[in-house]
């Protein structure tokens, strides 16, 4: 088989293969070229900016939060720098025994441990955690001494916020906190989440809530070159943080401080307007709380101890809880009444002790009656049964109507969260609130009418609501929105000033108004009010008021058990000539509304008109007469607190 | 005497070079300047251990350029018989690392790695035996040549080194195609090769979609040839590598952005960069021109290659030069390829550029071959 091959045929062969080989590695290589040129020359550009986009990163700079001062310039939310020790858990072998080596030289306290847990739970989205936070300079110190034993925990110099009025006006101020995984899924929805890539902090509630866009400022950016693993090389490029502007609120500090003591224990709200602007002079829930405590993360401890007390101080009373009128609902029924041409200036009606209406019998608080009453008579001893008549009268639906215009069950539009529209009955209100239920539960029925005459029954307003409409009657009838921005000022000292905002302007007659202001002012010199206001250099115009909280049916009204006693209600105005000041305040479970009530709001007046300053508790005035608060134990409604409810 | 100084030196030195092969000495000289260049962008820290590798690996080639090829090719069946030896005892007794077996601990030698005999020692044994076979070459001696490849192959492989297992085996196959393996052979299996390349260009998405199951292949097997073939399927972890590869070289541009400027090279992004990947740094940092000096030198490299293979004595001496010209074509391509994207990532170095000690020593031992050759032309 085998032969032997021609002389030279193996190598002969060689050579085609030598060119084959050649033109092989000729095509190879005009292959790479090709694929090379492609690369650099055709997607060049492509490959630029994918080059550009691992080398650049971008480092937010977080805006400093602008301050809150109050209107004489008083600072009620500041930052300051302090030391934070962190902890970047996944540089971290063990947390628990690293967080015991640093307990051994930097005080950690169980509620520091748990704030940390808390942190990692509720914060995803960032790496590291504050396991203390505000350490002192000795305690950096230490730490820095010990340093080289902990890789993954590290001392920041973090900016706080600080509240250096405690707890004072927390409700109006509000506090900023951490911001959680649903506050960054709200950003994000917002479109906001580059201006929040480096911000801890976001305002929870209150002005720190409402106005976080102009507080928390425009996040600046440092374009840096990084490393693959992340090392910032050196900076390119840096679009500085614009920072937040300071809130300058129109309360006065001192005046909310004479407030908030004039409450001492008792809890309840205050709102005191300035009636020709809409400022809000004082904004009070009592009880309040520390607004410290939430920027780092509030403790497991003092969250249960806010959150589960039955005082409730996290709720705030002023905007966000509704309570029946009582007889502060009066001088609005009152001017339903006149408007209407239902009742005159003139008229007069002889009061019997009560009004009797299918087959009820409503009595009045004073057995036997007020003898012959007017409509100035009715509110100076606020006498019900001219009201149930009155109310009566004019039905439901124009009652709802005539009033709806003071902003009762509606919001007020004051620049606070968290506000509630309380109720204002009518038969469409009705109707729709008992909407699962049949047409004889939507049924409104003329007794009811008569009992919302004298503020008890379905209604529910809000302090911010009735503070708003005492303010506008105060203001001849215009009301103006409430609001406690005054001005805000930009980091370049830029300041601007809000104009006032009217809102609308009471239709009906000047005449009746100044009849109803009249008789108000007559309120604390020959009323209900009398003792509350007595010795005062000035004319208030004024009305109490008592909520029931619970319908008696035939029980005795009990004094003794604290939460079953009525709200007490006082609304007022003063100077009555040329009023600067109008004011609601409610006190939860205060009895009469001029046992506890007026003598707080007496004793606000006499600060902000006389500069007054008392820090201490307004006395209850348990000489006060309940002459006109009825013992309407027929009424079958509860106290309404919350929305509609 | 003073006057006969100057010219003893030139002669000193014209006795040490002329049998290098001047031309090749040159280009070789010009390749590994070029690659202290990069190499000083890439890891100026390893320069030190770099010049001692090129010197070490210069001594080498000195010494087999000297060595007539007939006499190192009588050598070859015992280089094979140490080469495969030693290749066993890898199997058997070799040290880990990073998953693979390839090292042997040898007393004060640490970690030999027999695979790299291989690459010299599988040219010469078949280029030795075709040569024996001269005038006879059959269908039989083409078998034995593959059965010669296939044992050393199957231990590399199963290392597993497939870079250098590709290297050796197409080592081996370059030698049996010029020593005349039939067209008949040949012709079928490249078209079937270019076929499945072109399928896999096409269908390879399809192919590699999540519910397609690949016939006597587990997950991980499929995934892990997927990735192969499309580095984009993981881009944090195997494919890393060459996406940051072909960002840097696309982003170089036409001029570079500069020695020592590469920001995928300088700020870690491009990994590897001193050894399998350097090709990818010289594109970043001095672009298309870069590249095509690089490409122009490898041509220049393997033309004056081809032209020993063409003019050597023996057939022997033409086979041995003829594929390890093309082997060095196939470092060349394969990781250029691989790091531009095109081929898949196998571990191969950049010839005479990148980093490391073995890579070059063998590299020198290979040209050091070609300039015996070309010695051995002149001689007769």
């Amino acid at each position: 088989m085998k032969t032997f091959n021609e002389p030279n045929e193996d190598v002969g062969r060689f050579y085609i293969r030598l060119l084959a080989a050649a033109l092989f590695v000729l095509v190879g290589c005009v292959l790479l070229a090709l694929r090379i040129y492609s690369l650099q020359v055709e997607s060049y550009d492509y490959y630029y900016r994918l080059a550009e986009g691992n080398r650049i990163s971008m480092m937010p700079i977080v805006p400093q939060r602008g301050n809150i001062i109050d209107r004489n310039g008083v600072t009620l939310a500041r930052n300051f720098v302090a030391y934070t020790l962190e902890i970047t858990p996944s540089l971290v072998a063990d947390v628990e025994k690293t967080i015991d080596a640093l307990s051994e030289f930097i005080a950690i306290e169980k509620k520091d441990r748990e704030r940390f847990r808390n942190f990692l739970r509720d914060n995803r989205r960032l790496d590291s955690a504050p396991i203390r936070t505000r350490l002192s300079d000795e305690e950096v110190a230490r730490f820095m001494g010990q340093r080289y034993r902990f890789t993954g925990v590290d001392v920041q110099a973090r900016l706080f916020r600080d509240y250096p009025n405690g707890t004072l006006g927390s409700h109006l101020i509000g506090y900023i906190s951490r911001i959680s995984d649903l506050d960054a899924e709200k950003i994000e929805a917002r479109d906001e989440a580059a201006n929040y890539s480096g911000s801890m902090y976001i305002g929870k509630s209150g002005v720190e809530a409402v106005y976080e866009a102009d507080l928390h400022g425009i996040t600046g950016v440092e374009h840096v070159e990084n490393t693959a693993g992340g090392k910032v090389v050196r900076s390119l490029k840096t679009e500085p943080a614009t920072p937040g502007k300071d809130i300058e609120l129109s309360i006065d500090i001192e005046l909310q401080k004479v407030a908030e003591a004039a409450f001492g224990e008792r809890r309840g709200a205050l709102v005191a307007l300035d009636p020709s602007t809409g400022e809000v002079l004082a904004f009070v829930s009592m009880p309040t709380f520390d607004p410290n405590l939430f920027v780092d993360g509030i403790s497991n401890q003092d969250w249960r101890m806010l959150n589960s007390s039955e005082n409730k101080p996290l709720l705030n009373r002023a905007v966000a809880s509704a309570y029946p009128p009582g007889s502060t609902i009066k001088p609005f029924i009152a001017l339903a009444g006149l408007n209407s041409g239902k009742r005159t200036l003139t008229y007069k009606m002889s009061d019997p002790g009560g009004f009797s209406y299918g087959g009820h019998y409503f009595k009045d608080d004073k057995k036997g009656g007020h003898g012959v009453v007017d409509i100035h008579k009715s509110i100076v001893v606020s006498c019900n049964t001219f009201y149930y008549v009155l109310a009566n009268d004019l039905g439901i639906d124009t009652i709802a109507k005539f009033i709806g215009q003071f902003g009762l069950g509606s919001l007020s539009g004051i620049d606070i969260p968290d506000e509630k529209e309380g109720v204002l009955p009518s038969t469409a209100w009705k109707r729709k609130r008992f909407a699962k239920l049949g047409p004889a539960a939507q049924k409104w029925y003329g007794g009811e009418t008569i009992s919302v005459g004298i503020g008890q029954g379905y209604n529910a307003y809000t302090p911010v609501q009735m503070a708003s409409a005492i303010a506008t009657i105060a203001n001849s009838g215009k009301r103006m929105r409430p609001r406690v921005l005054r001005a805000v000022t930009d980091s370049h000292g830029q300041r601007e000033e809000l104009p006032p905002d009217e809102v609308t302007v009471i239709s009906g007659n000047p005449e009746f108004l100044a009849a109803v202001r009249s008789a108000l002012e007559d309120v604390t010199r020959f009323g209900t009010a009398t003792r509350a206001f007595a010795g005062a250099p000035y004319r208030a115009g004024g009305k109490t008021g008592t909520a029931q909280v619970y319908s008696l049916k035939g029980q005795q009204y009990d004094k003794s058990v604290e939460h079953k006693r009525d709200h007490s209600w006082f609304i007022a105005y003063a100077p009555a000539e040329e009023p600067k000041i109008a004011l609601a305040v409610m006190v939860e479970n205060g009895g009469f509304g001029a046992v506890s009530a007026a003598p707080i709001a007496r004793q606000v007046i006499d600060a902000f008109l006389l500069k007054k300053r008392v820090d201490k508790p307004a006395p209850e005035d348990s000489g006060a007469e309940p002459e006109d608060e009825g013992d309407n134990g027929h009424l079958d409604h509860g106290a309404m607190q919350g929305e509609g409810d | 005497m003073i006057q006969r100084r100057p010219f003893r030196i030139t002669q000193l030195l014209s006795a040490l070079v002329r049998p290098l092969d001047p031309p090749l000495l040159l280009i070789l000289a010009a390749l590994l300047t070029y690659g202290t260049v990069i190499m000083g962008s890439a890891a100026p820290d390893r320069l030190g251990n770099q010049a001692i590798f090129i010197s070490l690996s210069l001594f080498g080639m000195w010494v087999i350029a000297f060595i007539p090829t007939r006499r190192l090719l009588s050598l070859a069946p015992l280089f094979y018989v140490i080469g495969v030896a030693l290749l066993l005892a890898v199997h058997l007794y070799g040290t880990e690392a990073k998953g693979a077996k390839r090292w042997l601990d040898i007393g004060p030698i640490h970690r030999i790695q027999p695979s790299e005999i291989m690459k010299i020692a599988i040219p010469l044994i078949l280029a030795w035996f075709f040569q024996k076979r001269e005038h006879f070459i059959s269908w039989g001696e083409f078998l034995v040549a593959v059965l010669l490849l296939a044992g050393p192959i199957y231990l590399i492989a199963k290392q597993p080194d497939l870079g250098t297992a590709i290297l050796v085996c197409s080592s081996g196959l370059f030698v049996i195609f010029f020593a005349g393996l039939p067209w008949k052979l040949i012709v079928p299996v490249a078209l079937v090769g270019v076929a499945v390349i072109i399928a896999i260009g096409i269908f390879g998405g399809d192919w590699c979609k999540p519910d397609i199951v690949w016939p006597g292949l587990k997950d991980y097997q499929k995934e892990r040839v997927c990735t192969l073939l499309d580095p984009n399927r993981d881009p944090l972890g195997k494919g890393f590598h060459t996406i940051q590869s072909t960002i840097a070289i696309g982003s170089g541009g036409f001029a570079g952005k500069g020695w020592k400027q590469g920001t995928q090279t300088q700020l870690a992004f491009l990994p590897e960069r001193h050894t399998d990947f350097v090709f990818a740094v010289l594109s970043e940092e001095l672009g298309l021109v870069g590249v095509l000096i690089l490409l122009g030198l490898y041509v220049a490299l393997l033309t004056r290659g081809f032209i020993i293979a063409a003019t050597a004595q023996t057939l022997g001496a033409k086979l041995l030069a003829a594929s390890t010209t093309m082997v060095f074509f196939t470092y060349i391509f394969v990781n250029i390829g691989m790091v531009s994207g095109i081929l898949p990532v196998v571990g191969v170095p950049l010839p005479f550029i990148s980093y490391g000690g073995t890579a070059v020593v063998t590299l020198c031992l290979g040209i050091g071959i070609l300039m015996g050759i070309s010695r051995s032309r002149q001689e007769r």
